[in-house]
């Protein structure tokens, strides 16, 4: 370690460290503009310049010293320290050239804030120098970027003295670049764009949870609920996975959390009771070509439609569809469901009363809107449903009888979609313009579901879901017994609905759980093993006079959990 | 003349219906005539007579079959309008130039009423085998496309076309006879059968493996309803023309060697796309053809306009005259900037030629059919 002063205060550092770092461990500012910590030193601003001496020896004391005493200017983030120093990183001589660089800097970018920031910071008014207007001061971050991290060197500085400037090779397109965009990102003025690079188009990363109507980084938290709720990289489009560079998130992460060697690990659970609440996957619109979903951004699906108006979505809630607060609303339930073409020949149950909660909320958020519900039949089957219906109705949000056909968009409604429908209560062809469709799209068996019930031997109804053992009697139990199913996975079903099979299906699989628990402590007794205990039907009855209820911490067979975590680590 | 409902909803098995109404909301003619296929459903299943001469909008549907793609519940609406008009038909209360057709059909093979003898006479100056000397690809030419004098200068560009990929192909000349399709469609359910029967045949003996057609009315009827593809004997593949010219120029067998430089859009025809969802290749040939600029309008692929000459409307003019459909369509044409509307159906070739005439378009929009853009390119 080598004791350094920077402005009179002391600190120890292993040799090589920069000054810059140094200072910023004692949190003594040094203006830059071309260092990033992600980067290799540059020294081409010269913004950081510093003075430094070294202090005179201990041997050099008696003799006044030549060693020490003579200071020097030179750049702090590209300095390595190797021996005891002293430096000032605001003196006068370094002031006075710090100012004259930012006098050069303000002359060369006037517009831009980050040059005005740091001339007023050194108290530069006033420009002699003939003023320009670049947006680019050369900092080099982009190339440099380019270079250290995504190791494509796409581009580069072109010209010599004043003709410099940031291109790419003879200032034409090149396959090197790839688009990424870490140069237009690095780019601290805006200088960089995208556009001027390449004509590749660079490919957005949507958020999977706000339904692709918001980006989404490289390294995300993939819902604010998640368990656990911690980042996750995406290795199909992050450049160290795909190209092997980059690896600034592992530079910037203060955890020291970031693993690029991290695998998946298996983890072997025992268990006596399994239950599978998998949920359910919507339908691709794009199954409805007539409606135009993908088309016109003004289509959307109902889950679209939620992030949308969500208060903790991307926009806050605010609905803005192309930028503007929607007029003419049109919501189109039954998109996909009850049609046996698309393979949903059954009822999505939960879209007539998402539907009626959606015109719900843009009638709150949009007071004349004219908001219109296109409907085969409405079910509102469920407690207080009817009543929510009612005064949906009431909110002045019209109900008309007929499945849409259609949607195009008319060039003689100023560019407007229209809803091309029949009205079948007034037995004619109607056409209902709309600024945002909604729709109700059909709730369809994962996609995973064939391997998940190849997986535990249990099977699957016509419709795709997982099958009951029987559909009025058993609904959450399966052929395999010990294997629960509950919620959507099951059929498509609403939130109470969905929170009552839970429940059932958590109970069952206590019961199998304290009867395993009793054979597990008194194996003797009645010579029932777990196994035994699997078949949760015939010895119901036995289970009462041993029952305790799961929270009851004073009993001793807590120590031996039925569930036993194993393997992984 | 009052027909029982009850044995046609049987046997259309109507009872399926669910009166959503989506039918009717995409017929492209419920928009600006009476006809309302989902009442006319819920008239046969709650009635138990109709008065179809009170119907004179049953000859409106045009048979694009846009509610047949959309139902449900596959109750196929349109094939009530076809049973319907076959009701009329077997009691003879048809448009009289519907009958015309009809008539010229069985007399002559053709619903122009125009010589058999003359089938042939748009090949006049091209070498064309006969097909049953024996041939790989049978031809099937078509009515308009055999006389009609605009839509003729299609098939010569496709047997130029044929002729420059080197394929083995042929035409039964004089000896070709309508397909029936728009037969069918116009409820003549007797004499398409005996077309079909008579026609299966012919193909058969010449012995080619594959049969394309110039429209597809032709194609939809050949490869939807002949069983051509019966495996039992010798099975023809069906090909619309735009499916063999899309292989011929990926395999390299279709060359071009001049530019086409102009803007395109394409109309879907409805027997093509909606009806058999050939959607792709048509674009395929256009995107291939040196120069051409390919804009799509806002109605297209699943979502096309019918141009309206399907269904036997070639042969009557329905009950609104004045709102054509093909004036919507060449105006919308005419937005996208191009200066070719390219078709792929001799009906389409035909109606929207008319529309832009009359829609005073002429100057800015050409019709063409994707042949003849092919021929320029040749």
């Amino acid at each position: 370690m080598i004791p350094v002063t920077i402005d009179g205060q002391h600190i120890e550092v292993e040799e090589g460290t920069t000054i810059l770092e140094a200072a910023q461990r004692l949190g003594i500012h040094i203006p830059t503009l071309c260092h990033h910590p992600a980067l290799e030193p540059y020294g081409a601003c010269r913004l950081c310049t510093v003075e430094i001496r070294t202090p005179p020896s201990p041997s050099d004391a008696g003799s006044g010293g030549t060693s020490g005493g003579r200071s020097r200017l030179v750049t702090s983030c590209n300095y390595p320290i190797r021996w005891e120093i002293e430096v000032q990183t605001a003196s006068e001589k370094v002031l006075k050239g710090r100012k004259l660089l930012a006098e050069l800097l303000l002359a060369r970018c006037p517009n831009v804030p980050k040059v005005q920031e740091l001339a007023t910071s050194l108290g530069v008014t006033e420009v002699r120098f003939e003023p320009h207007d670049e947006l680019c001061y050369l900092c080099g971050l982009c190339v440099r970027v380019c270079k250290e991290l995504i190791g494509q060197s796409a581009i580069s500085f072109v010209g010599r003295g004043v003709d410099r400037e940031v291109g790419t090779p003879f200032l034409k397109f090149s396959d090197d670049c790839i688009a990424c965009g870490a140069c237009a990102f690095v780019c601290p003025t805006g200088a960089i764009k995208l556009e001027d690079i390449t004509d590749k188009k660079p490919r957005p990363l949507l958020s999977e949870f706000d339904m692709g109507i918001a980006k989404r980084g490289n390294i995300y938290i993939p819902f604010p609920q998640a368990v656990p709720k911690i980042p996750v990289i995406d290795r199909e489009h992050c450049l160290h996975y795909t190209l092997g560079r980059c690896g600034t998130c592992e530079y910037y992460c203060e955890a020291n959390a970031i693993d690029y060697d991290q695998e998946d690990e298996l983890i072997d659970v025992d268990v006596n009771a399994i239950i599978v609440a998998t949920g359910f996957d919507m339908i691709d619109p794009h199954i409805k070509p007539e409606y135009g979903y993908g088309v016109y951004p003004e289509v959307m699906t109902g889950i679209e439609f939620e992030r949308l108006s969500s208060a903790s979505g991307p926009t806050m809630g605010e609905i803005l569809v192309n930028g503007k607060k929607p007029k003419d609303v049109v919501f189109i339930k039954c998109v996909g469901s009850r049609d046996p073409h698309t393979g949903v020949p059954y009822c999505s149950r939960i879209c007539c009363m998402y539907t009626a909660k959606h015109a719900h909320l843009v009638r709150d958020k949009f007071p004349d809107a004219r908001i219109t519900v296109f409907y085969m039949d409405v079910r509102a089957f469920g407690k207080g449903y009817e009543e929510f219906y009612d005064r949906v109705k009431h909110e002045r949000v019209i109900y008309r009888r007929g499945e849409p056909s259609e949607i195009y968009r008319d060039s003689k409604r100023g560019g407007k979609l229209v809803v091309l429908a029949e009205d079948t209560m007034l037995g004619k062809p109607i056409e209902v313009e709309a600024d945002l469709v909604v729709l109700a799209t059909a709730v369809v068996p994962r996609t995973d579901t064939p391997g998940v019930a190849e997986l535990l031997g249990i099977e699957c109804s016509p419709d795709g879901f997982f099958q009951e053992a029987h559909s009025k009697l058993r609904p959450v139990d399966t052929s395999i017994d010990g294997v629960f199913i509950a919620g959507c996975c099951q059929g498509p079903k609403d939130i109470p609905d969905t929170v009552a099979q839970a429940k059932a299906a958590a109970s069952s699989a206590l019961g199998l759980l304290v009867r395993a628990d009793k054979a597990d402590r008194n194996p003797s007794a009645d010579g029932t093993r777990p196994q035994d205990a699997a078949d949760g039907r015939h010895d119901a009855d036995k289970a009462p006079s041993e029952w305790r209820h799961p929270a009851d911490k004073q009993h001793p067979a807590d120590k031996q959990h039925p569930i036993e975590v194993g393997g992984g680590k | 003349m009052a027909l029982k409902t009850g044995p046609v909803t049987e046997q259309l098995e109507l009872f399926g219906c669910i009166q959503c109404g989506k039918c009717t909301g995409g017929c492209p003619v419920a928009r600006k005539t009476a006809l309302n296929i989902r009442s006319l459903i819920y008239h046969m299943l709650v009635e138990p007579e109709m008065k179809l001469d009170k119907h004179p909008e049953l000859w409106d549907c045009t048979c694009c079959f846009t509610c047949v793609e959309r139902c449900p519940k596959d109750v196929r609406p349109a094939d009530l309008i076809i049973e319907l008009r076959g009701q009329l038909v077997e009691g003879g209360r048809i448009p009289e130039t519907i009958g015309a057709a009809l008539m010229g059909v069985f007399r002559q093979g053709n619903p122009t009423g125009m010589a058999r003898e003359d089938r042939a006479a748009w090949a006049d100056g091209t070498e064309i085998k006969a097909a049953q000397e024996g041939c790989e690809v049978l031809y099937f030419v078509g009515c308009s496309p055999a006389y009609d004098l605009r839509v003729q200068a299609v098939a010569r560009a496709l047997v130029r076309a044929f002729q420059a990929a080197g394929l083995d192909f042929g035409t039964l000349g004089t000896d070709e006879s309508c397909c029936g399709n728009e037969v069918r469609r116009m409820g003549e359910v007797g004499l398409f059968e005996m077309l079909a029967e008579e026609n299966a045949e012919q193909f058969r003996s010449v012995g080619a493996k594959q049969l394309v057609a110039t429209s597809p009315h032709c194609f939809n009827t050949f490869k939807n309803e002949y069983g051509l593809d019966d495996a039992d004997q010798n099975p023809i593949e069906v090909l619309h023309y735009t499916q063999l010219i899309a292989k011929l120029i990926e395999q390299g067998r279709l060359k071009f060697s001049k530019e086409v430089n102009k803007t395109v859009t394409y109309h879907d025809p409805c027997f093509l796309g909606k009806q058999n969802h050939i959607f792709d290749e048509p674009r395929a040939i256009l995107d291939a053809i040196p120069g051409v600029k390919l804009v799509e309008m806002d109605r297209s692929r699943e979502r096309s306009l019918c141009c309206e000459g399907g269904g036997g409307r070639m042969w009557a003019e329905g009950t609104n005259l004045e709102e054509r459909l093909a004036f919507q369509r060449v105006q919308e044409a005419a937005e996208t900037g191009a200066e070719i509307l390219a078709v792929a159906c001799p009906f389409c070739l035909l109606t929207l030629e008319d529309a832009v005439k009359v829609q005073g378009l002429d100057e800015q929009l050409q019709v063409m059919d994707i042949m003849e853009l092919v021929d320029l390119a040749l």
